[in-house]
């Protein structure tokens, strides 16, 4: 198994989270970040006093997944949350060693 | 006694109390979020403390007795206040000074923020409410205070309310020093919302701290009604000017700052001035505060929220343009230099800003020094990276 980790754009979380509906995913878990790469911040002004934020809000997914599928998740994310302009973000794949569904006990891939 | 004039007080002293939580709010919505509870208790305590401090002895130093300086016990306890029963009864001039001795001290929060130990602020608060509050509203104030005897105009309290808080602000400052972090950590406001809806309820509640201060339900108390809320009007578009020509944006906070530095001026002059005066008085507070936020930065005063900017020079501009605009049509017997009452009235004016100023410098610096060296008036230095609202208060403003 899998963990599927993307740094998207915030407003494009809708779009991806209904395509990822769309091509069958059965979950995913959400925060909200902070980060940069290549894109750069921006400056704001209080009385005069200048700031320079470096960081940019970003929604960051985790989703977990059998290794069949995770070709096919990160495809479906990329198209969904693409704009084609700097700070469209990144995703990373990492391995799962165990995952549990609490309700029930499960393991396995009974659990995602 | 008059019952319209009794009920405009009574009011009036109902929106000057509501200034402070606005204050508590304008300031609290500035700071980092680490420390707005720390804020916010400040300025409500202010509410508690000097509220009874007033009522026991601050009123009667004030208004007590006949002398120039200090008052005698006569009124201590608020007995015998019914002595002063006339057009409103004494007791209704009780409750309406009170209001504007909690709002004063509450106006150094802003320059302070972020680093002061809460029981010895409100050691501080307590003895600056008696020992330096009081005798200046005495000065100011009363027919009886030195101030006032030299013809010195000041309705509303530009000098016995903001130069005195300006300067008590940058005295504090001074003792306690800048913020960690400051000039190399950023520390932008973490809720201008706050600072907005502070804002409103300050522009609101100054129509009761300048009108009211007619102490009656008249004209002249019309009039200052009017000027108080021109020249917080003008004061906005004169700092908004300024700011778009100077950093390319008109900011909301620059907007709220604006009106607050143009009620600032206008409160000397609220009952003394008219025609296009107030718009006058409110637009070049706006514009010469902007240009007093650099003062800080050149002499690393850590002024966290710009009182000496606003309050202070604030406070000086319209003690002294009253020099200027004072018109005896309106009210009182004194003509400003553009109104062919010569200089007379610009240098009693001159006068009572740089005595108010020395004084409450003086005095201040001193008391906070004490403190400093006694129980130590600013926080340690873990507490003031854990932040106020959990070193001092033990709580979180934002659990969830």
């Amino acid at each position: 198994m899998k963990l599927i980790t993307a740094v998207i754009k915030p407003f494009k979380l809708d779009e991806v989270k209904e395509a990822l509906k769309a091509s069958g995913a059965s979950g995913i878990t959400v925060d909200e970040v902070r980060g940069f790469g290549r894109q750069g911040g921006h400056t704001e002004t209080y009385r005069g006093a200048e700031y320079k934020i470096d960081f940019v809000p970003k929604i960051r997914l985790s989703i977990v997944i059998d290794d069949d599928r995770v070709d096919d998740v990160v495809a479906t994310i990329v198209a969904a949350a693409a704009t084609g302009k700097i700070g469209d973000g990144k995703i990373w794949v990492t391995d799962v060693e165990r995952v549990v569904r609490i309700r029930t006990g499960d393991e396995g891939f009974d659990a995602i | 006694m008059n019952s319209g004039d009794t009920a405009w007080v009574l009011i009036s002293t109902a929106l000057i109390l509501f200034m402070t939580p606005g204050l508590a709010f304008f300031y609290a919505g500035m700071v980092r979020s680490k420390n707005v509870l720390g804020m916010l208790m400040q300025n409500y305590f202010a509410m508690g403390l000097i509220s009874v401090l007033w009522a026991m002895l601050g009123f009667t130093i004030a208004f007590g007795g006949t002398g120039p300086i200090i008052g005698d016990l006569e009124f201590a306890g608020l007995s015998n206040v019914a002595s002063l029963d006339g057009a409103i009864p004494g007791m209704a001039f009780v409750g309406f000074q009170m209001m504007f001795a909690v709002i004063t001290p509450a106006l150094i929060t802003g320059a302070t923020a972020d680093r002061l130990k809460f029981s010895a602020y409100a050691v501080l608060i307590g003895v600056w409410s008696i020992v330096v509050y009081a005798p200046i509203a005495r000065w100011v104030f009363n027919p009886n205070g030195w101030i006032f005897e030299t013809g010195a105009l000041d309705f509303a309290g530009g000098a016995a309310i903001h130069i005195n808080a300006g300067v008590a602000a940058l005295a504090v400052v001074l003792v306690i020093g800048n913020r960690k972090g400051y000039g190399s950590e950023p520390m932008p406001p973490h809720n201008l919302p706050l600072t907005m809806l502070g804002t409103g309820i300050l522009w609101f509640g100054w129509i009761g701290f300048n009108a009211g201060s007619a102490l009656a339900a008249d004209g002249v108390a019309a009039q200052a009604m009017v000027n108080t809320h021109l020249a917080a009007a003008a004061g906005m578009l004169g700092w908004l000017l300024v700011e778009r020509i100077k950093t390319g944006h008109a900011t909301t906070l620059g907007a709220a700052s604006g009106a607050v530095a143009g009620l600032v001026a206008i409160t000397p002059c609220a009952g003394f001035v008219g025609g296009v005066a107030p718009m006058i008085i409110g637009a070049l507070a706006g514009v010469i505060c902007v240009f007093a936020l650099a003062i800080k930065a050149r002499m690393n005063w850590d002024d966290s929220l710009d009182v000496i900017a606003v309050h202070l020079v604030g406070g000086v501009v319209g003690t002294l343009l009253l020099g200027l605009f004072a018109d005896s049509a309106i009210n009182g017997d004194s003509d400003g230099l553009l109104f062919g009452g010569g200089l007379e009235l610009l240098k009693d004016q001159f006068v009572a800003a740089v005595s108010v100023a020395a004084f409450s410098f003086a005095a201040t610096y001193l008391i906070a020094t004490a403190i400093q060296r006694t129980m130590g008036l600013r926080v340690s230095a873990e507490d003031e990276l854990l932040g106020l609202d959990q070193s001092q208060h033990a709580e979180s403003a934002y659990t969830s």
